[in-house]
């Protein structure tokens, strides 16, 4: 897997802000700069939001890469939409695009529908696990992958709206056009790193369907102005989605889109939440619910690391722009087609990233040791050593990823054994020093 | 080989935190390279042992042991003790109070979920001086 979520090494300066924030701990600080696991990177984007000084990142494709197709179209996200204030007809939206340099637009909305009409009327199984988790979020599935395996069989047909939009189209420009398949150019307008990697390498397809994904803060520079100067102009009828597709955006919308089919649903967003729900579901707490959203961001894709608005004002421009869209426009599309690409899916497998040792015994012998150095760390998680916390470091240690001589607490101890006094202390941090006379932080109470 | 040995505190009353240690214990059985099943077997039987400490007992201790074929889960609390152990296994038997049925808990199916999940579980309980419950599920 080509991961789009990169170091940007001179710009980090290791000040272990992202290690602790990483959901899957798969960041460490190694000489001076962060370095990411890449088994355990979900691409989620949350380094990118915490890093202080901007140097985490995420390598979107380049617009260039037009140039190789004679066809282009762009596959908008209906995230895209709520980037822009003041906006009440989506067809400047899509009509701009045309101006920027592609031949058409399908919008990932429509494919929503149509994946939202698939879900409803395909034939009831009594042997699938409930809840069905959606699969639209590739951070999530990576998630479950690595750590929730019991729960693979609840992930709904791995395919997103944009891969799918991606078939649907290039199909549909080569029955038009005339042209090969390979001549056409597909490319998804995304809102986060996840999407930029799942359109390189999709989870559940054998190949890539997408040409390219490109970040919609980059598409959205260079759309501003064309859409200006289309106000009032007539414009191409390009908007074919309903506004049951185009609320897959913002956290809830996909749920929604379920509620016609009556189900017991629930939408959650932000990955720390999403880690919850899924211990939730592990533990058999969620028994009366059918389907389950998920989204790695808070506020859905309208919150990923690449967007521009506020995610609260999106959500507000997108449901503007949804007023004047009727409610569904594709009910009744091409299901059979959708019905044999989600047959041909791949289904999610487990990635034993975290498993210490193949055999049994001997992970069980590591995980012993793991535990009997833990229980002499001093569970700061400050990070000087680092790793996330002093579960991770000891995992490090025993599995040869790092020395103990990396905590500073272990070297300290050491020091005192060797010389027998305790002035090892002055090499410890402040917040870390024991002093019988301690300097008062003004305003503290002398208590 | 010893088998390995995890001990979590459960505190009496604390809702918001039951399921922390079904989550610790579901993060050191993946990292030994458990299979699925086992792992969410001995989740709902840790997830139910901590709602009932919660909610009947004083709080108590959740101690697991793990071993390389089978994993022993052992509740012990300092609570009431069960007067009818017969009666609490049925489902849909609970004594719960309202307040912990108003936050959705005391369906009366802690006790038999646990039973369901594992392969083998015995009550040890005394009114008045506590109740130990040890479940062992056998690993794939």
């Amino acid at each position: 897997m080509r991961h789009s979520v990169i170091l940007e090494y001179k710009k980090c300066r290791g000040c272990t802000t992202c290690i602790k924030n990483c959901p899957t701990e798969a960041i460490r600080v190694r000489n001076g700069k962060a370095t990411i696991l890449p088994n355990r990177c979900i691409d989620c984007g949350t380094c990118i939001r915490v890093c202080p000084h901007k140097a985490v990142k995420s390598v979107p494709d380049d617009l260039n890469r037009l140039q190789n197709y004679q066809y282009n179209i762009a596959v908008p996200d209906p995230s895209l939409y709520g980037q822009f204030q003041n906006m009440d007809d989506l067809n400047i939206i899509l009509n701009g695009l045309l101006e920027i340099g592609f031949d058409h637009v399908y919008e990932s909305a429509v494919a929503s529908e149509l994946l939202t009409d698939y879900l409803a009327q395909r034939p009831a199984r009594p042997d699938r696990p409930q809840p069905e988790i959606s699969s639209m979020c590739p951070a999530v599935v990576r998630l479950i992958c690595i750590r929730f395996p019991s729960l693979l069989g609840h992930i709904a047909p791995v395919i997103s709206p944009l891969e799918l939009a991606a078939i649907l189209a290039r199909e549909e420009a080569a029955r038009e056009t005339g042209l090969l398949p390979e001549e056409i150019g597909v490319f998804s307008i995304v809102p986060c790193s996840s999407l930029v990697t799942s359109a390189a390498s999709p989870d559940g397809l054998d190949r890539p369907v997408l040409d390219g994904a490109f970040a919609i803060r980059d598409i959205y520079r260079i759309l501003l102005e064309p859409m200006k100067q289309l106000k009032g102009k007539p414009l191409q009828p390009l908007s074919r989605s309903g506004s049951i597709g185009i609320a897959w955006g913002y956290a809830g919308g996909e749920a929604q889109a379920r509620e016609r089919d009556h189900i017991h649903h629930v939408a959650v967003d932000g990955i720390d939440n999403v880690i919850q729900i899924l211990e939730a579901i592990e533990d058999g707490r969620l028994t009366d619910t059918e389907f389950i959203e998920l989204r790695a961001c808070t506020k859905g894709c309208l919150g990923g690391c690449f967007t521009v608005e506020n995610p609260f004002m999106a959500k507000m421009h997108l449901k503007r722009l949804m007023e004047d869209v009727p409610l569904c426009r594709n009910h009744g599309g091409p299901n059979s087609q959708v019905d044999e690409i989600v047959r041909t899916l791949r289904k999610p497998e487990f990635l034993p990233t975290y498993v210490l040792d193949p055999d049994r015994r001997k992970a069980m012998e590591k995980m012993a040791l793991i535990q009997e150095l833990e229980d002499h760390l001093p569970g700061l998680r400050c990070g000087s050593c680092g790793a996330p916390s002093c579960r991770a470091f000891a995992e490090d240690v025993v599995m040869g990823r790092a020395n103990v001589d990396d905590c500073i607490f272990k070297v300290r101890e050491r020091m005192q054994n060797m010389t027998g006094k305790s002035e090892a202390d002055d090499y410890l941090p402040a917040p870390f020093r024991h002093r019988k006379s301690i300097r008062r932080i003004p305003g503290q109470s002398e208590r | 080989m010893e088998d390995l040995h995890l001990e979590y505190e459960i505190i009496r009353g604390d809702m918001a935190r039951a399921g922390e240690a079904s989550a610790a214990v579901k993060q050191v059985l993946r990292k030994m390279g458990f299979d699925s099943d086992t792992i969410r077997r001995v989740a709902i039987c840790m997830y139910e042992g901590e709602i009932n400490m919660v909610i009947h007992a004083d709080g108590g201790k959740a101690g697991v042991d793990i071993a390389p074929d089978h994993v022993t889960v052992t509740l012990t609390d300092r609570g009431p003790g069960i007067p009818d152990v017969e009666q609490a296994m049925q489902a849909g038997f609970t004594t719960a109070g309202e307040h912990a049925r108003d936050l959705g808990f005391g369906a009366g199916m802690g006790l038999p979920n646990m039973k369901k999940h594992s392969d083998h579980m015995t009550i040890d309980t005394a009114i008045g001086v506590g109740t130990t419950v040890t479940m062992v599920i056998n690993a794939l």
